[in-house]
Formats: structure tokens, C-alpha cells, sequence
């Protein structure tokens, strides 16, 4: 019978089938963090349960640590006690961690494709959302609650029932300065953000295929933004060469072998999905976000929607705005570039572009945090860091930071922040704050003038997008 | 776990849409390493003004309703995976949420915690928070083992789903990890089957 690529991860990661129930699903790598690891630690420890592959585990601090001065200890005292409790219990269960200061520190879903632990075909899950990313690599990654942290810890399998299969097929050429970002921001725009629920997601067509690893990741790990548990890309010649001779990559002829694996695993050309959605890429421009979930955005140059709803407008009160308004010209006093959907090394490259040679307005306070050690390094050795930080924007060090606000980098209440995160919720980068969403390029525009303005008629001599 | 059979209860409503993690249970609320006290910040920047003082207009506050059960708008609980979601629910009293859509991570995170998220169609919740809004002393009456939700004396009755398995966790207070250790075996023989 024909599969889908999700099909055929998913068919042979199955150890049993319960009867009449779920089934035992088995986990090829589990990532953890400091936040939703420490009660499922406790859990097994209450039950004298062992750790059964502890190899399979990789742990990384990320969520909630300082962007400064990591070499110093953490002043905010809950967040010590948490970033210790992952050591110590990384260290009483002999579990692989990359805490502050190690060189491969960083996001969790940043960190890990960058070592070759992520690769196609793979099973992954971590106590985080947006684990979705992995996808990116023709993965099955999904974000689990603690409690199936804790059934990971203990069983390396998890009790699920098979979810159902969507593809969104996007074709044709993206606009000059349509960025990854864009394009899912435009997909959650259209299809809202309860139509994957229940679903596993497939990106397909050539917009996707010509896109980079980077870019993919950033596609896929907005899926849970529509509801879809995980999404994901065919892998192909791109994938296989980002993972190539990466530090845990499989190497020689074992790579070749895997190679010859992950090539059987792309969708059968008459599989069904349960659901199809198809897109031009010609109709998709630069994408911000209104409101205060990511499916409430719009093209750069519409005008806010109107509804008459009461969720709707109390989205549209908390973010300051009217219905009908332009966000075209707003003043805005915060930009963020980092979080898990782009703080990769392509998403500052792009920035760098557009910012070479610029200053970022008086009124800005612009935050450049990389998603890791590897990429702060990176952006060093390219010299882009010379160019953020001659243009006036503060350079800090990897972590989730202002993403969702669990360090000290919050945005104020009643500012609007224009962000590269995946988020907008009440309260996402602090109490109060207005968050939209939007790409490094728009970002990076927007710190230099001060306001939203339309990125594509100042493009053209940009090498990168 | 807490068996959960059936369950009588007032109601509290809270009819906003697409009620994400975040507002549950803000990011700087999860720094604990134990499961216990998140009901104490369960919906805090809702539930409290910006000086600290209590929202009068919010229904949790409002002296008016209490209960077990919150009826929610749709899409509850989507978002970031945070279990601390559940456990400030469980926390703050609920035993149950009703909704007319649930996302995936939330429904499951509440499962494996006794808390029973009830799915209902868009015109029995919009009947449900009508009623409850009216009379906030209406009784709702839940039924896990026949699998229905009622307001006796009333045409509101509605029979929900939910997978079989996790009926039988819930119903007897078990939980996924005594059953996947139990299956140890299997795992390991799928593993040393396995050629990539």
C-alpha cells in the first residue's frame, strides 16, 4: 500500500498496538531542559524506576538562563535552582548535558540539528512544542507534557494514537524578501490556528524544496502554532548535506547506508492524506501579526481585519489596535531576533544584509540572541556581529530569552515588540506586552526606521533574500 | 491518579476563544520543580489587575459561580506543551474541562492527570455558558462511564468520546507508565529487531 512520509516514520517506530487503544510508539532520541524535566525526574525517583537509555537522551539549560554574563551565576534564584536540578539529575542518571558554558550549549531545537542529532527518519520528542522543528529533517518530532517525559525516561516509547495526515502543498516562486517565515506565517493566516489539531503535517511542492535546512526548520516549527503536533519536509539532497560530517552525524559508510535508507522515505506518489491544502507562493508577501494568536496576521500592506466577535476584539484591545488600521507606519520601540523559529545562522545573515551600513532608530532597543553557542561563534567569525553591533543592536548569548520572557529579558508592558519568535499570546515576552510577529528581514527593518515599514521596495539590492 | 467515575458540580464559564497555555499559566510561573501550588497563578494575569488587586469582572473571581467544571471557549489549551497547565487546574479544584475543541498536547497533558477534558458540539457549549450564565447554580452532571455530560431537567445531554484506553486509566486511576514498563520486553525485542 502507498505511504506518506509520516506514514512510513511513524508504521516503523511501532513496538505494539493496544487493543482497541493506542499504540506503543517507540523514541529514537529524547531531548530535555531544565523547565519540564524535574518533575518527571522526581516521578521516576518516587517509583524507583531506572532510567532505561539514558543514551538516547541529550540534555541542554536553554529556557529560562541569562543572555549575560553566563559565566556568572544565575541571580534569579528560581531559575539557579532549576538550571542546577538538570545538572544534578543529569549527573545521577549519567545523561549527556550541554549546560551553560559547554561549547554546544544552546536551544534546544537549535542545538540539536546543528550536532547531526537530529536525522530523517528518526523519532524525537521533548518536553517543548515547538519540537516540531525537527521535522524539518523528515523526522516525526513532537512536544510531549512531563508526564510523558517521565514515560520516556522510563519505557524510551510513549502510548499514542496515530494521528491523522494534511499536506500543504505550496508551488511557484516566492517574491523577492518573502522570507521561510513568511510563508508559515502566511499558511497559519489561512488556515487558522486549530486546523491541524488531530494532524500530522507534510510541507510539499518546490517552495519547500527549494528552501534551506534553516528555513525548513523554521517552517516546521510553527506547525503547533496551527495545531498540528509536528510537521514535516521530505528529506533530500539539501538534507543529507546539512548533516553530513556534523559532530554526531553517522560517518562513511554508514552514512551512505542511512543515505540509501532516508531516500526511501519521501511520500509515495499515490499515498492520500486525510487532508490537502494547496498554495501559490506569487500570493505570499511579507507577513505581520495583529492580534494575540499567530493566526491573526496579514500581508504587510493590508489593513487589520474587522469581525464583529468578542475574542477578536479583545485581542485587538490588548494589542492597542482598531479594526481596519494599517500597521503600516507604526511606531515600534522593541525588536527581537532569536527563539527557536529563527535564531540559525541564515536568519542573522539576512538581517546582517539589510542592516550593513544602516543605524538602528534612536527609539529602539534591538536584541540580537543566537540560538547557540555554535551560531554566537558563527556570527563572530562572519564578522555579522561587527555589523549588528556597529548598526546599535545589543548582541547577547543563546537561549529562549525575550521569546517567552522566563529570564530577565521581558518587554515592557503596553510596547510593541516586532519579533522573530513563534508566539504572540497575552503576555508572551512579558506582562502587558504586544508582540508581532514577523521575519529577520522585517525585524531588521523595522529596528532601522523605527517603524513597520514595507520591506519590498528596498530589497533589490540585497544578496540573500 | 484519581479515579474519576462520575462527577455533579456547578459550573464556572469562560467564554473566551483559544484560551492558549500561556494564559493559564504564565512562563515566569514555571520555575518550580514540583508539581504542587500552580492553582495559586491559575489565569494570574486575567484573574488579578496590574496592581495586584483582584479582577472583579473575571468569572473565577466572581462570587457568583463555583464548581469543578470550567466550560470554555473554543480551542482551549493550545499552544506551548506545559503540563504546568494541567497541574494548575487540577490545582486550583477543576475536574473537569469543557470545550468545543481541545489542542492536542493539553487534552492528552489533562488525561495523564485526572482531569477530564469533556469535547461537546459548538451549540450545546454555546447552550451550556448561556444556561450557567443565567442560573449559576445549574448542576451539570458528568457521566465517564456512559460517557455523557447533562444539566438534569433540561434538553441539554450529550454523549462524548473518549479513546477507550484512557477511560480505563482514568476510571481506575492508572497511569502510562506502569503499563509501558510492563511491556519492557516487547521494547526490547523490537529494538534488537530493528535495522536502522
Amino acid at each position: 500500500m502507498s505511504k506518506t512520509l509520516f506514514d512510513k516514520v511513524w508504521d516503523s517506530h511501532v513496538v505494539d498496538e493496544v487493543k482497541d487503544g493506542p499504540q506503543i510508539l517507540y523514541i529514537d532520541k529524547h531531548l530535555i531542559h531544565e523547565v519540564t524535566s524535574p518533575q518527571a525526574f522526581a516521578e521516576l525517583e518516587e517509583r524507583n524506576i531506572p532510567l532505561f537509555r539514558k543514551d538516547q537522551i541529550v540534555a541542554t539549560a536553554d529556557h529560562n538562563v541569562p543572555t549575560k554574563d553566563q559565566h556568572l551565576p544565575i541571580q534569579d534564584l528560581l531559575s539557579k535552582k532549576q538550571v542546577e536540578m538538570l545538572t544534578e539529575n543529569c549527573k545521577k542518571h549519567d545523561v549527556t548535558l550541554y549546560g551553560l558554558g559547554h561549547p554546544y550549549q544552546g536551544i534546544v531545537h537549535v542545538m540539536a540539528p546543528e550536532l547531526g542529532i537530529t536525522q530523517p527518519g528518526m523519532t524525537m520528542v521533548c518536553g517543548d512544542s515547538h519540537t516540531s522543528t525537527h521535522g524539518a529533517f523528515g523526522t516525526i518530532a513532537f512536544g510531549i507534557g512531563t508526564s510523558q517525559v517521565a514515560q520516556v525516561f522510563a519505557s524510551q516509547c510513549l502510548l499514542l494514537s496515530k494521528p491523522k495526515s494534511m499536506r500543504i502543498s505550496v508551488n511557484g516562486k516566492l517574491k523577492k524578501g518573502v522570507l521561510p517565515k513568511d510563508v508559515i506565517l502566511y499558511i497559519i493566516a489561512k488556515l487558522g490556528t486549530n486546523s491541524g489539531t488531530g494532524y500530522f503535517a507534510e510541507y510539499a511542492g518546490d517552495v519547500f524544496e527549494n528552501m534551506s535546512m534553516e528555513g525548513r526548520m523554521t517552517v516546521c516549527n510553527m506547525s503547533i502554532e496551527m495545531g498540528a503536533r509536528g510537521g514535516m519536509i521530505a528529506p533530500d539532497e539539501t538534507t543529507f548535506e546539512y548533516v553530513k560530517g556534523r559532530e554526531f552525524a553517522p560517518k562513511g559508510a554508514e552514512f551512505e547506508k542511512k543515505i540509501a535508507y532516508w531516500k526511501t522515505l519521501p511520500t509515495d506518489a499515490d499515498a492520500v492524506f486525510d487532508k490537502e491544502y494547496s498554495f501559490d507562493a506569487e500570493d505570499i508577501e511579507p507577513m505581520v501579526t495583529y492580534g494575540t494568536n499567530p493566526g491573526m496576521g496579514i500581508k504587510i500592506s493590508e489593513n487589520i481585519p474587522s469581525k464583529d466577535d468578542v475574542s477578536f476584539e479583545k485581542s485587538l484591545e490588548y494589542m492597542g489596535f482598531q479594526k481596519g488600521e494599517k500597521l503600516l507606519g507604526k511606531t515600534i520601540n522593541y525588536v527581537f531576533i532569536g527563539s527557536c523559529t529563527n535564531s540559525r545562522i541564515e536568519d542573522f545573515r539576512i538581517a546582517a544584509d539589510y542592516i550593513k551600513g544602516k543605524q538602528k532608530a534612536a527609539n529602539v532597543n534591538a536584541l540580537i540572541v543566537p540560538g547557540s553557542q555554535q551560531v554566537a561563534k558563527q556570527i563572530k567569525e562572519e564578522g555579522i556581529q561587527d555589523i549588528f553591533e556597529a548598526a546599535g543592536f545589543e548582541i547577547r548569548q543563546s537561549g529562549c530569552s525575550a521569546c517567552l520572557g522566563m529570564n530577565e529579558d521581558k518587554i515592557p508592558a503596553g510596547e510593541y515588540c516586532v519579533s522573530t519568535s513563534n508566539r504572540n499570546f497575552e503576555g508572551r515576552q512579558g506582562q502587558g506586552a504586544r508582540t508581532i510577529l514577523a521575519s529577520p528581514l522585517v525585524a531588521a527593518a523595522t529596528a532601522i526606521s523605527g517603524k513597520i515599514v514595507d520591506v519590498s521596495e528596498e530589497i533589490e539590492e540585497l544578496e540573500l533574500v | 491518579m484519581e479515579k474519576f467515575v462520575t462527577l455533579t458540580s456547578r459550573a464556572i464559564p469562560l467564554s473566551i476563544e483559544n484560551i492558549d497555555t500561556d494564559q493559564i499559566i504564565p512562563a515566569r510561573f514555571l520555575k518550580a520543580t514540583s508539581k504542587a501550588g500552580f492553582g495559586e497563578n491559575l489565569f494570574r494575569d486575567w484573574r488579578f489587575n496590574k496592581d495586584g488587586s483582584e479582577n472583579k469582572d473575571f468569572a473565577l473571581n466572581q462570587d457568583i459561580y463555583e464548581g469543578k467544571i470550567l466550560v470554555a471557549g473554543d480551542n482551549f489549551g493550545c499552544g506551548s506543551s506545559r503540563e504546568h497547565a494541567a497541574w494548575a487546574l487540577t490545582d486550583y479544584g477543576f475536574k473537569v474541562i469543557v470545550s468545543s475543541y481541545f489542542a492536542d498536547i493539553f487534552k492528552g497533558n489533562a488525561l495523564n492527570n485526572g482531569l477530564l477534558p469533556i469535547q461537546v458540539s459548538p451549540e450545546t457549549l454555546k447552550k451550556l455558558l448561556k444556561t450557567i450564565k443565567k442560573d449559576p447554580e445549574t448542576e451539570l452532571v458528568i457521566n465517564l462511564e456512559k460517557q455523557y455530560l447533562t444539566i438534569e431537567g433540561t434538553d441539554v445531554k450529550e454523549s462524548f468520546e473518549i479513546d477507550a484506553y484512557k477511560k480505563m486509566c482514568m476510571m481506575n486511576g492508572y497511569d502510562d507508565i506502569d503499563f509501558l514498563v510492563s511491556n519492557k520486553d516487547k521494547i526490547e525485542a523490537f529494538e534488537a529487531s530493528r535495522t536502522f
